[in-house]
């Protein structure tokens, strides 16, 4: 391969082989048994504790770090399990500095607060490591559960149904189970297939049977799924995709961010994925920041995040932002795109400046022009293919209807995370288990 | 920089600060490593009989318990006293005193409760010019089994019976090492004073199993399946070790007796404590075995510092506790304090609110918004909450005023006065 971080258009191979290897391992390497006792140390075991409070699935931190630090990290990922089954991707990818370690004491006394995330990772990979899955099946029940999405949600719904003695079906648009987890996420996040192997051991319980290629509307209807089992949960996530309402947003070399980050993590050999030398990213949230640190990562000369508001209303955590910062991506604020410039192919992106007013967003006259042979967009994702007849509010389902449950990113109420999804869809189970047991 | 010369029982040395009788001092290289370093004096590790040398397990002579951090808090032994030959030891002995004039270097004995014994040992070591003895009537392991160490600190009588051999044999300053693992420690210290010793030092180490191993079941340190009791020592055992000097410091038959204070000394603060107590110096060991020589400098830098600030010589700080250390009996008992949370430390833990709700007085309250308060009509002002708080002087105890009512008894605060003339004591009723 000849080509070079400095070689024009969008083509693959812009690294040593070597670099590829390095640049997408693991982000955070995990913590050895010694750091591990060293930070589980740090726990106070805090009465009612912050961090349990801010967590969304409400694990009991205290109690697991206390198992890790006398010697059980088994007990210490039962403790994980009981309360988010996807408690290993979670310690990966949850924003901890704006949930549980935010909420720690420590935080508030030294600015340092436990590493539980981390320490998360820890009990979760020891038991994972030795084969352990501490949760049995009851009784069967004879009920049957039809889940629509195989993502957090579906799959934390799943695996609490079948806990409770109900056949489950999952179904899943996609070829694999996992939905962001395994499409969405950056794969330095997730390294050595940590995605899959989480699936396989969720399943692992049994009575989960993962059905993929299968789409909701496309190959079946909602109807028939009421029609053939007990209980519907939809976790379809937000499959649409937000548009720039900009001219030339149709041009070659214009992409969406998600596509982007689903086909490499999908792509064996990293040194085949063609990205830009000249890298535009429009949108702030995680997954702009994915996009704009794995273009970086894939050999990129320039990269650059433009969000049209202040570095304040990012959605992207400030942890996120300074990763992509020390990553070489550069984020400008307060732009927004005008056009996207090019003859035939993207060459350019048009952006005038923003403010934001009391009235909302204005754009002032100032403009300037980044060069950029690929634009990726990730200004948000839109509830799609959603069923009719379901109620919606703010462009989200709204809850719970005859027989219909539903959870994660398509979901109103909570923030789009994958830990918010995993409580939403262990809730829902157990609202249809509680309404299958007629109780 | 305070003077920190001292002078005890004619023992002189340029600081208050001795290594024990224990592996440090065990031969000349360490002793000399000891003094480089700015040790004040060594007590020479305990010389036997002459005859075959002890011999020691050749497995785990340690155990250990920890705290958060894997920091050391409390080490247990079962070596024996020294395995050198005497002759080697007593050679090295007069080489490191000819050669650290200005150190003290008092040697550590242990020899079968006969007075042949006492007075062959005596006299092997008249010429090595060191500057006292210290009887080590304190070893609760392995020599204890043969009738040495602490089964002679354990019966007064034997005590003051070896301490007279020695005074009549050596006119050496005597220094007696009494054991803790005795119900009254006044009791080994005036019969080591009837004994005419100048001195009683003190805590040996106390009977311990540190640990168990939960896989072969075995008593740690496991010497091929099996474990022994040891002599504990290290931060945890300074507490027990205070008292007893306290007790010895305070008590009419033994006031005036000067005192080596020994458990768990690791700091210069540990060290103006046990004086404060009536300590004319302090001898260390684990601390030098945690961290190595080096934390004598510390140790003197502190004790300097302190004693600069506190504008008093070393000899005022001797003893200066003494007077405060009394009976439960005359406790004041119209002392009443409350405990303040400064809300600008608090970090909203919430330990305080456990430990009280659950295990004391219900006496803190919490709000949703996990503001945590005292409720002074509850708190009987225990402590319990200042001694979990993770957050140093976050919550204090804050006296009442002569004068004011505790809203908990509805009493007012009122003149010294306790048990000995209080109302509930039958005892004072049975006067009347």
């Amino acid at each position: 391969m000849t080509n070079s971080p400095l070689t024009p258009g969008i083509v693959p191979g812009r690294l040593p082989a070597a670099a590829y290897a390095a640049n997408f391992a693991d982000h955070t390497p995990p913590l050895d048994g010694h750091e591990a006792r060293v930070a589980a140390d740090r726990c106070y075991f805090c009465h009612d504790a912050p961090c349990i409070t801010a967590c969304p699935t409400a694990i009991d931190i205290p109690l697991f770090i206390r198992q890790i630090a006398t010697g059980t990290p088994e007990a210490a990922a039962t403790t994980i399990w009981t309360q988010n089954i996807l408690g290993g991707m979670c310690a990966r990818v949850c924003p901890t500095e704006t949930l549980c370690e935010e909420a720690c004491v420590r935080e508030a006394a030294e600015g340092k607060p436990v590493e539980i995330g981390q320490l998360q990772r820890f009990a979760t990979d020891v038991a994972m490591a030795k084969g352990l899955h501490p949760f049995e099946r009851a009784a069967a029940t004879g009920k049957r559960v039809a889940v629509v999405g195989a993502g957090p949600a579906g799959l934390a719904c799943a695996h609490r149904l079948a806990m409770h003695g109900h056949d489950v079906v999952v179904l899943e648009r996609r070829a694999k189970a996992g939905g962001l987890n395994e499409y969405g996420i950056a794969s330095y996040k997730a390294a050595g297939g940590f995605a899959q192997k989480e699936v396989d051991w969720l399943l692992s319980i049994g009575g989960i049977e993962i059905r993929t290629g299968v789409e909701l509307g496309r190959d079946v209807t909602l109807d028939q799924l009421k029609a053939d089992y007990d209980a519907v949960f939809l976790g379809i996530g937000l499959a649409g995709v937000n548009a720039l309402r900009a001219a030339g947003e149709d041009l070659p070399g214009v992409r969406d961010a998600v596509d982007f980050i689903a086909e490499l993590r999908q792509t064996a050999d990293l040194s085949t994925l063609p990205v830009g030398r000249d890298v535009v990213v429009i949108g702030g949230g995680m997954t702009a920041v994915d996009a704009a640190v794995q273009s970086k990562l894939l050999g990129a000369e320039n990269v650059t995040i433009v969000y049209r508001r202040g570095r304040e209303k990012m959605s992207a955590s400030g942890h996120e932002q300074d990763h992509a910062v020390q990553s070489g991506v550069r984020i400008i604020h307060n732009a927004a795109p005008a056009k996207v410039i090019g003859d035939g192919h993207a060459t350019a992106v048009e952006f005038a400046y923003t403010q934001d007013g009391p009235n909302g967003l204005t754009l002032s006259s100032e403009t300037f022009t980044l060069k950029a042979d690929q634009v990726f967009k990730a200004i948000g994702q839109t509830l799609t293919g959603a069923p009719d007849g379901l109620a919606v509010s703010g462009g989200k389902l709204a809850g719970p209807s005859a027989k219909v449950w539903v959870g994660g990113d398509c979901a109103a109420g909570g923030e789009d995370l994958t830990v918010t999804a995993v409580a939403e869809g262990r809730d829902a189970a157990e609202a249809i288990h509680a309404a299958l047991s007629g109780r | 920089m305070a003077n920190l010369s001292a002078d005890f029982i004619g023992i002189k040395s340029p600081n208050p600060f001795w290594l024990a009788s224990a592996p440090p001092t065990d031969k000349k290289y360490n002793v000399e490593r000891a003094f480089e370093a700015g040790w004040g004096g060594v007590v020479w590790k305990t010389l036997g009989s002459e005859g075959p040398p002890v011999v020691n397990v050749n497995g785990p002579r340690y155990g250990a318990i920890w705290g958060a951090d894997r920091r050391l808090l409390g080490l247990n032994n079962i070596e024996l006293i020294t395995d050198r030959p005497l002759a080697v030891n007593l050679q090295e002995i007069k080489e490191v005193k000819r050669k650290w004039r200005d150190r003290a270097l008092v040697i550590s004995l242990m020899v079968p409760c006969d007075e042949d014994s006492w007075k062959d040992i005596l006299h092997r070591i008249e010429d090595t010019e060191a500057d006292g003895v210290e009887l080590n009537f304190g070893c609760p392991h392995g020599m204890a089994e043969r009738g040495m160490g602490s089964a002679v600190g354990q019966v007064p009588e034997y005590i003051e019976m070896v301490t007279r051999w020695v005074k009549k044999h050596s006119r050496m300053p005597c220094i007696v090492k009494l054991t803790p693992n005795i119900s009254d420690i006044r009791k080994p210290a005036e019969a080591a004073k009837r004994g005419g010793a100048d001195a009683v030092s003190l805590i040996n180490t106390i009977n311990s199993i540190t640990s168990v191993n939960l896989d072969s079941f075995s008593p740690e340190p496991m010497i091929d399946g099996k474990g022994t009791h040891g002599g504990y020592c290290g931060p945890a055992v300074k507490p027990i070790a205070m008292n007893m000097v306290a007790e010895i410091a305070r008590s009419a038959e033994t006031r005036g007796l000067p005192i080596s204070g020994i458990g768990g000394i690791t700091t210069w603060r540990d060290a103006a404590e046990f004086m404060a107590l009536g300590a004319g110096n302090v001898q260390v060991c684990t601390a030098a075995m945690t961290y190595g020589f080096k934390i004598v400098q510390e140790m003197i830098s502190g004790l300097s510092q302190y004693l600069d600030e506190k504008e008093i010589g070393l000899s005022d700080l001797v003893g200066r506790a003494v007077p405060n250390v009394t009976d439960w009996q005359y406790l004041n008992l119209n002392y009443v304090a409350k405990a303040h949370i400064n809300q600008d430390d608090c970090i909203k833990c919430g330990r305080c609110y456990a430990a009280c709700e659950d295990t004391s007085h219900q006496a803190i309250s919490m709000s949703p918004e996990r503001v945590f308060e005292v409720m002074d009509d509850e708190c009987v002002a225990c402590n319990l909450c200042v001694n979990v708080c993770p957050v140093d002087n976050c919550i204090t105890m804050v006296p009442m005023a002569k004068g004011t009512v505790d809203p908990r008894t509805g009493a007012t605060v009122g003149d010294y006065a306790n048990w000995t003339t209080h109302p509930n004591n039958p005892s004072v009723q049975a006067a009347e």
